[in-house]
This record gives C-alpha cells, sequence and structure tokens, in this order.
C-alpha cells in the first residue's frame, strides 16, 4: 500500500531572500524614505538608478520626487558616469544598483569618472556579500575589497534598518565618493535596543564580554549579538564591536578592543575572506604589534551555490547556529 | 563668400595656425607626442575655442561656460594648445609639457590642468560624463553647451553606445558630441579592428541630429558648429569630423603609421616650417 508523504516544503532560491531571522523585527524600505527625508532639506539629492529602482528601495525616493529621478537603464557604465556628470554639476546623486554591477562592471567608471575628481556620488548597493541565493552573477562576495582598494572611497557596510535611516544623512554631510552597501525590502531593526548611534568612521562597542571579541559589520553584527545570547548559556561571554566604515578603519577603537588581553579575537563578515574586514584588521594588528589569538568567519575564496539563502547561510559559516558551534570549537 | 565671414575663416585659420604650431613645439619638449592627433583636430578645436564656445578665458571656472570634455585623454597636447590659444594657459608654460610637477601632463587630467573639464584617458568614459553633465544644467536652468570629443576608437567601448542612447532619451539638445573620424587607433586602421561604419545612419537611427564633414575644412567645421547649436529639434547633436593624421605638416601626414608618431630631433625644426609654409608663414 502507498503512503502519502507530505512534499517537504520548497526553500526558495529567489533573487530576493528575506535577511531577517524568524519573528525578527523589520522596517520596510529604511534607504527610500531616509533618502525622501532627508530630500527635502537638499534640494541637490537627485536618485539615479540602472533599472533596479523598485529593488532598490529607490522608488519611493521616485514616487515622491519624480523631477529629480534620473532612470539610466540597464546601463552601469553609464550610471556612473553621468553620476560623475551630475555631481561636477552641483547635484548630490545617490545611485542605487546591485553590488555585483557596480562594483564588477563599472568599476572603471567608479575610479576615474568618480573617485579620481574626489566627486559627491552616494552608491548604495543592494545584495552585497551573499544575500540572494541567485548564484554567483548576483553574489557580491568581493566587493568590499574591490571598493576598499579605490582610493578616496568611503567603504560603509550597516547591519539594520536603524542603521540605514541614520548613515543617508551621515554619508550626504560627508563630502566626497561613498560605497554603501544596501539592505532594501523588509530590514531587520535591532540595534535600537542597543542604544545605538552610526558615525562615520566609528567602530562602536555593543556589548562587553571578557571571553571572545567578536569584530563584525553588515548583517554578521546582528548574527553576533545572537550568537552572544546563545552562548551565555554556555557561560561563554562574547563582546561584540560593530565596525560599519570598512574605509576609513577607526582602528584605535579596534586596537584598544583587540589590545585587551584573553580574548579570542573573531572577525565575522559577508564577504570572502579576501580583502575585507577580517584582513584590513589582521593587517592593522600586525602593524601595531598587537597579536590576539585572531580568527575568521568568512566566504570562502570560491563562487558560491545558488540555493535557499538559510542554507547558504548554513553551508558557508555565516549563519548564527553554524557560527556559535564554530566559536565554540575554538574555544575549546 | 561675404566680408564677415570671410573674415571670421581668415581669423579661425590663423588660430589654427597657432594651436598646431604649439602642439608641434610641446612635441619637441618631449621629443615625442600623439602629435598626428594634435594635428588633425586642431581646425575642430580653433572652432570650438575660438569660435562655438561660450568662454571666459581667465576664469576657466565660470559658472556660465560651455563644457568641454575630453574623452580621448591623450589627445591632451591638443587640447593644451588650444588653451593656450584661447589665453587660459599661459604661453610659456608649453614648455613644462610632460615635466614633473608640470600642470600639462601628457594624458588630461581634470585636477591638473586649469580649463580640463574631465580626466580622459580611460576610453569611451567622457559621452556618459557628458550625458550627466548635461542632465546637471537642465537642472540648474543653463543654456550652456557641453561638447564633448571622443575617437573613432572609442566607439570601440560599449559604454559609448549606452551614452549614445540615453543622450536622445534624455532628449539633451544642450550636448554637442564630436567624433574624431582619422581611422587610427593603435593596433592600426580604426575600421578594420572594428567595423564602425555606417556612422551617420547609425547616429541618425540612435536620435541625434548628425553632420558629417570634412574636419579639416574650417568652413565646413564652422558650419556644422553654427547647425550643431541652433538646431531647432530636441536632440543631442553630432558632428562627424573625418580628419586627416598629420594635418597641415605634409611628410607627417604621408606616414603609414601614425598612431603615436615618432618624430626625429631634427624632423621638429622641419615639421615646424612645413606648417608656416603650408599656412604662408614663416615659422
Amino acid at each position: 500500500m502507498n503512503t502519502i508523504t507530505p512534499k517537504p516544503k520548497l526553500k526558495t532560491s529567489a533573487m530576493i531572500a528575506s535577511i531577517a531571522s524568524e519573528g525578527q523585527r523589520t522596517q520596510a524600505a529604511p534607504f527610500g524614505h531616509a533618502l525622501v527625508k532627508l530630500a527635502a532639506e537638499r534640494p541637490e539629492i537627485v536618485g539615479m538608478t540602472a533599472d533596479l529602482a523598485k529593488y532598490t528601495d529607490l522608488h519611493i525616493f521616485a514616487q515622491v520626487y519624480p523631477e529629480r529621478f534620473y532612470q539610466m537603464g540597464m546601463a552601469e557604465q553609464l550610471l556612473m558616469g553621468a553620476a560623475a556628470g551630475l555631481a561636477h554639476e552641483g547635484a548630490m546623486p545617490f545611485v542605487t544598483t546591485y553590488a555585483v554591477f557596480a562594483t564588477r562592471r563599472a568599476y572603471d567608471f567608479m575610479h576615474q569618472a568618480i573617485a579620481e575628481d574626489n566627486l559627491n556620488v552616494k552608491i548604495a548597493c543592494a545584495l552585497p556579500g551573499l544575500t540572494t541565493g541567485y548564484g554567483p552573477s548576483h553574489q557580491a562576495a568581493e566587493d568590499l575589497a574591490l571598493m576598499r582598494a579605490m582610493p578616496g572611497m568611503t567603504v560603509i557596510d550597516p547591519c539594520d534598518a536603524l542603521e540605514i535611516e541614520q548613515m543617508v544623512p551621515a554619508v550626504a554631510d560627508h563630502p566626497g565618493p561613498v560605497y554603501m552597501r544596501l539592505l532594501r525590502g523588509a530590514v531587520p531593526r535591532v540595534l535600537d535596543e542597543y542604544d545605538y548611534r552610526f558615525e562615520l568612521g566609528k567602530a562602536k562597542v555593543l556589548r562587553g564580554g571578557r571571553d571572545v571579541l567578536v569584530i563584525s559589520s553588515g548583517i554578521m553584527t546582528m548574527r553576533a549579538l545572537e550568537v552572544a545570547r546563545e552562548l551565555q548559556a554556555d557561560n561563554v561571554d562574547v563582546a561584540v564591536l560593530h565596525v560599519p566604515t570598512i574605509k576609513p578603519l577607526d582602528t584605535s577603537t579596534i586596537l584598544r578592543e583587540a589590545g585587551r588581553s584573553g580574548r579570542l579575537v573573531v572577525v565575522a563578515e559577508n564577504h570572502t575572506t579576501i580583502g575585507g574586514l577580517g584582513e584590513a584588521i589582521g593587517t592593522a594588528l600586525l602593524r601595531a604589534g598587537v597579536t590576539p589569538q585572531f580568527r575568521q568567519i568568512a566566504l570562502p575564496d570560491a563562487f558560491l551555490d545558488a540555493g535557499a539563502l538559510p542554507t547558504l547561510h548554513d553551508r558557508y559559516g555565516i549563519s548564527t547556529r553554524v557560527m556559535a558551534n564554530t566559536i565554540k570549537t575554538w574555544i575549546g | 563668400m561675404d566680408t564677415s565671414i570671410k573674415e571670421a575663416r581668415t581669423t579661425l585659420a590663423e588660430h589654427a595656425y597657432r594651436i598646431r604650431r604649439n602642439a608641434l613645439l610641446m612635441g619637441e619638449v618631449q621629443g615625442q607626442g600623439y602629435i598626428g592627433q594634435a594635428l588633425d583636430i586642431a581646425d575642430v578645436l580653433a572652432v570650438a575655442y575660438c569660435h562655438a564656445m561660450n568662454l571666459k578665458a581667465e576664469d576657466p571656472q565660470w559658472e556660465g561656460r560651455d563644457r568641454f570634455l575630453l574623452s580621448n585623454g591623450h589627445y591632451a597636447i591638443a587640447l593644451y594648445a588650444a588653451l593656450i590659444e584661447a589665453g587660459t594657459i599661459p604661453q610659456e608654460e608649453l614648455e613644462t609639457y610632460g615635466s614633473d610637477d608640470s600642470r600639462l601632463p601628457m594624458s588630461g587630467m581634470a585636477s591638473y590642468t586649469p580649463g580640463m573639464e574631465m580626466s580622459g584617458g580611460s576610453l569611451g568614459q567622457g559621452l556618459t560624463i557628458a550625458v550627466g553633465r548635461c542632465l546637471g544644467l537642465k537642472r540648474k536652468g543653463s543654456d550652456a553647451f557641453v561638447y564633448t570629443l571622443f575617437s573613432d576608437g572609442e566607439l570601440d567601448e560599449g559604454a559609448v553606445w549606452e551614452g549614445l542612447m540615453s543622450a536622445a532619451h534624455w532628449k539633451l539638445d544642450n550636448l554637442i558630441a564630436i567624433v574624431d573620424v582619422n581611422n587610427q587607433q593603435a593596433d592600426g586602421p580604426s575600421g578594420e579592428i572594428m567595423a564602425f561604419e555606417p556612422l551617420v545612419e547609425k547616429m541618425e537611427a540612435f536620435g541625434w541630429f548628425t553632420q558629417r564633414v570634412d574636419g579639416n575644412d574650417l568652413d565646413a567645421v564652422l558650419e556644422a558648429f553654427d547647425a550643431a547649436r541652433q538646431h531647432p529639434e530636441p536632440k543631442p547633436r553630432m558632428i562627424i569630423a573625418d580628419t586627416r593624421m598629420g594635418c597641415g605638416v605634409p611628410f607627417l601626414e604621408a606616414r603609414e603609421k601614425n598612431h603615436f608618431i615618432r618624430v626625429d630631433e631634427h624632423e621638429w625644426q622641419l615639421a615646424l616650417q612645413a606648417l608656416a609654409a603650408g599656412a604662408g608663414r614663416t615659422a
């Protein structure tokens, strides 16, 4: 006799996958709303995109300010060149696309047309690191390495909706080009529990702890905070230092925290091990002669799999569960 | 030809001659340079800088100015020659060309040179930046024009076609693009490296008001610039300028390999003499 087994629920490898964990508070389109709010006070702000307004939350700006919105079509080199031109004429373009297309297709245009002239262009890029299961075409595992290497570029990897809200006016106040990773859609909101305030170029201790110091940026800070709570049950005390500005790096805070003896230092990032936060911090520590036990939680130097995002975060060790286990193993 | 046009033409011929002469003198300083291109584009630059463009030579950042974006940064020697002729760069600075700490580096860079509106050199970027500048000028209600010069070789770059399409989409009637068709790029004749003809049909199909002229015929260039500025339709404007590498110095014009001309030491004087002779002057 045949028994009917229920079909397992399919996990999606959709391009836009949620990064929120179950039950997490979220906020809709924080970037779009923050930009609209700021644009009311800053008439020089314009929005530009390459056929991805709806997928970078820029459509919210476009609806309120259609005359300040420039749809450049699916042409990222043009997008960056034209942003440079507008900035030359006094506008402050907020440019959006996916991180892969900005950093891989239009690198030279950001380098030559924007960064070399130190233009006031803010490049906000969705799907940073591993935040889509759509495969390597859309996974920006190396965006921070590329953008860190560009002279004059400020590089930001925000954690949540609150940080994005605060980041938008802060980058507008900063003269010069900025690359910021963008979380779009329903974005988790966690940092308000930590009385947090984003300051460009500043790292912030979110919680103290005697055994492990996790230094993290972006969504990995959310994960680090969850790991810290989990490990508390095992009497492992985890401190979390959030570093949203990848460049320029707040080395004094990092050296101070990493230099406190006895703690394992773990850098956690949603980026390949090559050229991101981990290597930036490792180099800063060595230069200063600070040599704690040092570990990296990061994506491998590989073309990543397609699949459901939770599966991939487990597979590559950046989910809360795997990260907590990894840290437990390291501290024995 | 009526008297005023005749006078304008005579004056422009003088400007074009001096631009070529400036370029040769700079080339002599370094013993090398993109002289072929400087000589081929001198007539276009004479018309742009000494006739068409609204400029204040002494104030290169003047807000009301027409912008000139040199996409092909290796033509910098030609643009310096024109900026010297227009009075933005002092004549004596010519001797610093390509030297350490000079404001006149061998490839055009905006932060170095007064009057240089963009850093060229990575080819195929100028038109995209021009699109943004045109949009920016429209935002400000400015009636200034944006001119951009690029070479036929740059048509190999995909970004140029992104720019061509978008300029028409945005109805940029404040954009005047000039393509220098000298049919020479680094590896040989442009049309053999990547076939780009028929250019007029392509540009028209892309929605541009397009003129094709002999870029070394001053009258034709003058008329094309005037027509581009005065064209009534809400379209970007294209001037395809067919030019001759080395134009004005017959023995350089005759060289087969002239993308980057090697000029022997004794030849600079000969080139200046040939240029002067062709223009009915003494060098």
